[in-house]
């Protein structure tokens, strides 16, 4: 066999593999599309789920996955961002510095479930605040910590150096600089990778089996007492993600209509999720127009 | 101290605690999963032996029949042949994909491939248990007539989860290497798939281990999505239709319903234990590959 038929069989192959990766996520995509969006209707979206009727609805979980990932962000953003601030503008080449990025190594290749293990000894044992989303929100916070540390120590880096000099020329100190010159130059690339972490905390199950927990008490959604234990606002109540939700009808499920409402699930989950990664990108396109006119 | 000198300082101090706090989390974790896990050998007197080769996992045997077994053989060999053959799939199709993006279509295959990775990065890792579930058992059901949970639902799952991993990265090396060394080899009247074989992937070879590495990494980690379709059965598998259990769907399973304190309680620590310290032992092999790969 030449080189030249080789090299046409290579190419072949090559052309079969790309088509294969297509051909997957056209399966996966069609597949979520087709059954999900039968299923899903708005009183499936706002109503409570049943335990053993049909006919029940994914209402808390929906608004648990968001409450869970606000808490998170509001916890994780300004540790993530002082965090990447120092690698970038202060670390150079110490030991720290070094030992930082061994952690996020660490913490970035470590099993979901490790973490939620984690969350379960310290945050919900150890505190003593039993399921809760508040363990919730801080399992995911360890999950996503070594992601936005990444994300904003490369947004920051991305920062031309010529405006942190002139800055600096002026008579700015380090300090003043980082926050009126580098972070809002950074500002569109760090909005862009916190929303793609975002979606991956939303689409996050196995660290929160055993911190959030896998119930979700009756809620009164028009209870605002944050003490109450009907309140949804209520950050040390029990709480089922969408995602644990997912899980959590096709492994222990008695409904009836247990496909329709993991299907519906499914969509609405890989929609808010994709729909993130997305957005993230407009909307980093579009501050940039905004921010810097270019 | 001027207030502007004060802030200045302060800000600093305040970034490095930042810094120090991602450290003292890693080593809590370490910590806390560490002492846990290793009760079941300290508290509750279980030998490592038993825990590592013995395939005998009776947790809730009363102590007049002998007392409970906590031999975890059957879910570690889970656990590794379901990331082997996982990786056995992904690792040629992400490098070749990665190629396909690299080298065989640059421009359109980027434009069209890379938001197909991006998306197929993005979903849940529940949505492809699901999928599994719904989709990929009962076809193999349907064609092999077992009960479609299976090693091969598993690993085949398990492979399109670490696609992206494994094409990204290796994409990422790929387009890191010089170009010279492609035009040289071309000059020298090679063809496109000599150059590809025997120029750009031996020198692209750490960083497209690292990316297999990772993968593997994610694959032996990941809980949710296999404990969905592998029907988690506590025995040896002994061929790929069989059912078979992981370290991980063995911790999602029962660490709910165990009493702590329990040897079976402690023996899902020991196992969440060693989920910790394989993916610390991918860190190093990665660490290692990387600095070969920089001497050469």
């Amino acid at each position: 066999m030449n080189a030249k038929i080789k090299n046409n069989l290579a190419t072949i192959t090559f052309w079969v593999g790309a088509g294969l990766v297509l051909l997957i996520l056209g399966t996966l995509l069609g597949y979520i599309f087709y059954h999900g969006l039968k299923s899903i209707d708005w009183q499936f979206i706002t109503t409570p789920p049943e335990t053993i009727r049909a006919g029940g609805g994914i209402g808390p979980q929906i608004f648990n996955s968001f409450y869970i990932l606000f808490l998170t962000m509001i916890i994780s953003i300004p540790i993530g961002l002082l965090a990447g601030i120092y690698l970038a503008e202060y670390a150079g080449r110490s030991k720290l510095a070094e030992g930082v990025r061994v952690a996020i190594e660490t913490l970035t290749s470590l099993p979901s479930i490790v973490v939620g293990l984690f969350g379960l000894l310290v945050f919900v044992n150890a505190t003593g605040w039993g399921y809760s989303i508040m363990s919730g929100a801080l399992a995911l916070t360890v999950f996503n910590l070594p992601f936005l540390v990444r994300v904003s120590e490369e947004s920051i880096r991305g920062v031309s150096r010529e405006l942190v000099e002139g800055s600096l020329a002026l008579g700015a100190t380090h300090w003043e600089t980082i926050w009126r010159i580098i972070v809002p130059c950074a500002f569109p690339s760090l909005i862009t990778g916190i929303i793609i972490t975002s979606g991956r905390v939303f689409g996050e199950a196995a660290a929160l089996l055993y911190t959030a927990g896998m119930s979700s008490p009756p809620l009164d959604f028009t209870n605002w007492n944050i003490f109450s234990h009907t309140s949804p606002l209520n950050p040390f109540r029990p709480a089922e993600t969408l995602a644990v939700h997912i899980w959590k009808v096709n492994s222990e499920g008695l409904i009836p209509d247990l496909r329709r409402v993991a299907d519906g699930s499914a969509v609405i989950l890989v929609l808010v999720v994709l729909s993130f990664n997305f957005g993230a990108r407009w909307l980093g396109r579009l501050i940039q127009k905004r921010f810097t006119a270019v | 101290m001027t207030k502007r000198a004060f802030y200045d300082k302060a800000g600093r101090g305040l970034t490095l605690l930042c810094a120090a706090f991602v450290i003292i989390l890693t080593i809590s974790i370490i910590y806390y999963i560490g002492s846990k896990g290793l009760s079941s050998f300290i508290c509750n007197g279980v030998s490592l032996r038993e825990f590592l080769f013995s395939d005998q996992w009776r947790p809730d045997r009363s102590l007049e029949e002998g007392g409970p077994q906590v031999g975890s053989l059957a879910f570690i060999i889970g656990s590794i042949t379901v990331t082997l053959l996982s990786v056995g799939i992904s690792a040629p199709l992400g490098v070749i994909v990665a190629i396909f993006i690299v080298e065989i279509a640059p421009g359109w295959g980027q434009r069209l491939l890379q938001p197909a990775v991006e998306l197929l990065a993005g979903i849940p890792s529940v949505v492809y248990g699901y999928i599994g579930l719904s989709l990929l058992v009962p076809l193999i059901r349907s064609l092999f007539g077992s009960g479609g949970f299976s090693m091969m639902a598993g690993f085949l799952v398990l492979s399109v989860m670490i696609l992206p991993t494994i094409i990204s990265v290796s994409t990422d090396t790929l387009r890191a290497q010089p170009a010279e060394w492609k035009h040289a080899s071309y000059a020298l009247g090679a063809t496109r798939w000599q150059t590809i074989r025997m120029a750009i992937l031996p020198a692209a070879r750490s960083g497209l281990i690292t990316a297999v590495v990772l993968g593997m990494a994610r694959a032996f980690g990941e809980a949710l999505a296999v404990q969905m379709v592998i029907g988690n059965t506590r025995e040896i598998p002994t061929s790929i239709l069989s059912p078979i259990m992981t370290l991980t769907s063995a911790i999602t399973m029962d660490m709910g319903a165990t009493v702590q304190g329990s040897v079976w309680n402690s023996a899902l620590w020991s196992m969440g234990l060693l989920l910790l310290l394989m993916s610390m032992f991918f860190i190093l092999v990665i660490r290692f590959v990387v600095r070969r790969g920089a001497v050469q």
